[in-house]
């Protein structure tokens, strides 16, 4: 077991660097020179090479790589062109935004889901059914940003039951933390709810078909014993895995809503970073983006084997 | 019928499925019965409505399945009891083994958990007395090391085991039926003979009645008492089981005989039924076999079902032609 998480770190430690590697070319193919943009419109050709060569971007591109990445051992991800204050602090304040957005949204998810999903393949072919895959055909298809706008005009302006936007620190105030999150949490999580309803329906419908679901009928067991014991234990499975590809992604930071809301979280960040070309502030953030789909893979990794006796940890 | 020995009976069975070309007549009129110790044998191709005779008499048939007629266990009419009151029937009267000893066990359970939650459910045991029961049941089986099996995956067990544990599973509550649907097709022949000889000797020993449902008439033959052979939703030839085989008087029954392959006569082809079975959304009016019989009567088989009518004492025929009872040209 130890031995499978350590081996998985370092692979996972390698997958890092090949998208540091990626990130930094894809940069170099941006247009738009970085220091330029930073000086604006204070341009003078002595200021610009004395901050191009304290930035180190007269070096050649192997050297400069090789010492981002040297520095970025030791946790420091350079500075930003436009603030001047560390990448690794930037980033890191972002994560807690980001991180409650995504959570809260992926348990609205689950507990619309999971009902849906659940009753829908038990009870195939009823109305509920029905309903729930208009539902969810409604939350695939229409736009999340729509969703998000028509949110913020409906509860926010005409019923003002939520703020339209921004942002409370959980630990700060966190009734505030709650009022805030709600709208953006529910737009993103909406989508969320579609997709996994689905998977869930057609996973549940799949385990239902198996024999050994006819098995535990012939046994006699009361219906509930047979959902539960034998259709839902297998059927979540799958689920686990759709779960936590959603939940990566969300963590990854949901642009459109962060910036829509005024959410301070990566997402937001990122497209900041992008606007002005600040990319240490944007290959931090890319970073750390994929370190936690790293690690939400490898705890998906855990999970399924403790769920599922079939797979061994090795 | 009224027998105080019969375990389970049904009279006028059929089974109805809706599907999208139509209701499908999966069994049409079905009576066979089954007594305490005895062993019945249903016998006949797929899609003649073998399982689903049973599955529909045991309330296990597909949702989409229309089930009509009288379906006695134990001498009550399983018609008049609710659907709860129905589902306690199964596994505490009734056991069944399926068919694919693969497919049929929970993967995420340990076999000594599938075992005894049916002794749970039905007997009111404790969970560490249905752990207890489960490790007699495996050791009833025959599966060495019984006590450290009981908490084994299914998958870490082979086929021939995991159809033990299956059995066992059937046999926890010590049933008055069990139900084995053609438990031995998905096993290799060493298994396939030790799985037989496994349930006989229970059977043997516990008393149970029991349903086999099987296309192979080698096993049938060694196991079975009575036998009840089917197609096209219909019972052909019913009677005992050496009557049936010494003189089968229907022209299915005994082209299935002459099918079978004997390793003694050096021949290089094997022997087949020409024709495939009738879709059971468009049975025939007349007698099922009539487009593939090779006494092909007159035009009345076509056109009339022949009703089941007795050859000799305890041995019955669906045909307006049984063969004489000379047994030659077997």
């Amino acid at each position: 077991m130890t031995r499978f998480i350590l081996r998985r770190l370092l692979q996972s430690g390698i997958v890092l660097l090949g998208v540091t590697l990626v990130v930094f070319l894809l940069l170099q193919l941006v247009p738009g020179d970085p220091v330029r943009v930073a000086l604006g419109t204070r341009f003078d050709p002595e200021t610009y090479e004395a901050l191009r060569s304290r930035a180190g971007l007269d070096q050649p591109l192997p050297v400069q790589y090789a010492s981002y990445v040297g520095q970025a051992l030791t946790g420091d991800l350079g500075v930003s062109f436009r603030s001047g204050r560390p990448v690794t602090a930037i980033v890191l304040e972002r994560l807690p935004a980001t991180l409650s957005l995504a959570i809260t949204a992926v348990v609205f998810a689950l507990l619309v889901a999971f009902p849906l999903g659940v009753l829908s393949a038990l009870r195939s072919g009823s109305v509920f059914d029905h309903a729930a895959r208009v539902f969810s055909q409604f939350g695939v298809s229409v736009p999340d940003f729509w969703m998000g706008i028509m949110g913020i005009l409906l509860f926010a302006g005409v019923l003002g039951w939520f703020p339209p936007s921004g942002y409370v620190a959980l630990t700060e105030d966190p009734a505030g933390w709650a009022s805030h999150v709600f709208l953006p949490a529910v737009t993103v999580g909406l989508v969320t709810a579609s997709i996994l309803t689905r998977f869930i329906r057609s996973s549940v419908l799949e385990v239902l078909a198996e024999d050994y679901v006819r098995t535990a009928e012939a046994k006699g067991l009361p219906t509930r014993v047979v959902v539960v014991r034998h259709v839902l234990r297998n059927a979540l499975i799958p689920v686990v895995t759709v779960v936590a590809v959603q939940l990566a992604s969300l963590l990854g930071g949901v642009i459109v809503i962060e910036v829509l809301f005024a959410w301070p979280g990566v997402g937001r960040l990122t497209y900041d970073a992008v606007q002005a070309r600040d990319y240490p502030v944007l290959q931090g953030a890319i970073l750390l983006v994929a370190a936690l789909f790293l690690l939400v893979n490898l705890l998906v990794d855990l999970l399924y084997a403790r769920l599922d006796p079939r797979i061994r940890v090795r | 019928m009224t027998d105080e020995e019969t375990v389970l009976s049904v009279a006028d069975l059929t089974v109805t499925i809706g599907t999208r070309r139509g209701a499908a007549r999966a069994v049409a009129g079905v009576d066979w019965s089954v007594r305490a110790g005895e062993t019945l044998a249903l016998v006949g191709e797929s899609g003649s409505g073998k399982s689903m005779s049973v599955l529909a008499a045991t309330g296990l048939a597909p949702r989409a399945a229309r089930v009509t007629g009288d379906v006695r266990l134990l001498g009550t009419d399983l018609a008049t009891l609710s659907a709860a009151r129905r589902r306690r029937m199964r596994g505490r009267h009734v056991g069944f083994v399926f068919q694919d000893p693969m497919t049929s066990l929970n993967p995420v359970l340990t076999v000594g958990r599938q075992i005894g939650e049916a002794s749970e459910v039905h007997l009111g045991l404790t969970r560490r007395a249905a752990r207890a029961r489960a490790i007699e049941m495996l050791e009833l089986v025959g599966i060495p090391s019984a006590a450290e099996r009981v908490d084994a995956y299914p998958h870490q067990l082979s086929g021939g085991m995991r159809q033990r544990a299956v059995i066992a599973m059937a046999l926890v509550c010590e049933p008055d039926l069990l139900i084995a649907d053609e438990p031995t097709t998905a096993l290799d022949v060493t298994t396939q003979a030790q799985i037989v000889e496994l349930v006989a000797d229970l059977q043997r020993r516990l008393g149970t009645a029991v349903v086999w449902i099987s296309h192979d008439l080698g096993v049938v033959a060694g196991l079975a008492d009575t036998v009840a052979v089917m197609y096209g939703g219909r019972i052909v030839e019913q009677g005992s089981v050496d009557a049936v085989f010494a003189e089968p008087a229907h022209p299915y029954t005994a082209a299935l005989l002459a099918a079978r392959p004997d390793p003694d006569a050096n021949v290089t082809e094997l022997v087949t039924i020409p024709g495939t079975p009738p879709s059971p959304l468009e049975l025939p009016e007349g007698c099922a076999f009539w487009p593939r019989c090779s006494v092909r009567g007159d035009s009345r088989c076509e056109r009339e079902l022949p009703p089941l009518v007795p050859v000799a004492a305890g041995h019955q025929v669906r045909t307006f032609y049984p063969r004489q009872s000379t047994g030659e040209d077997r």
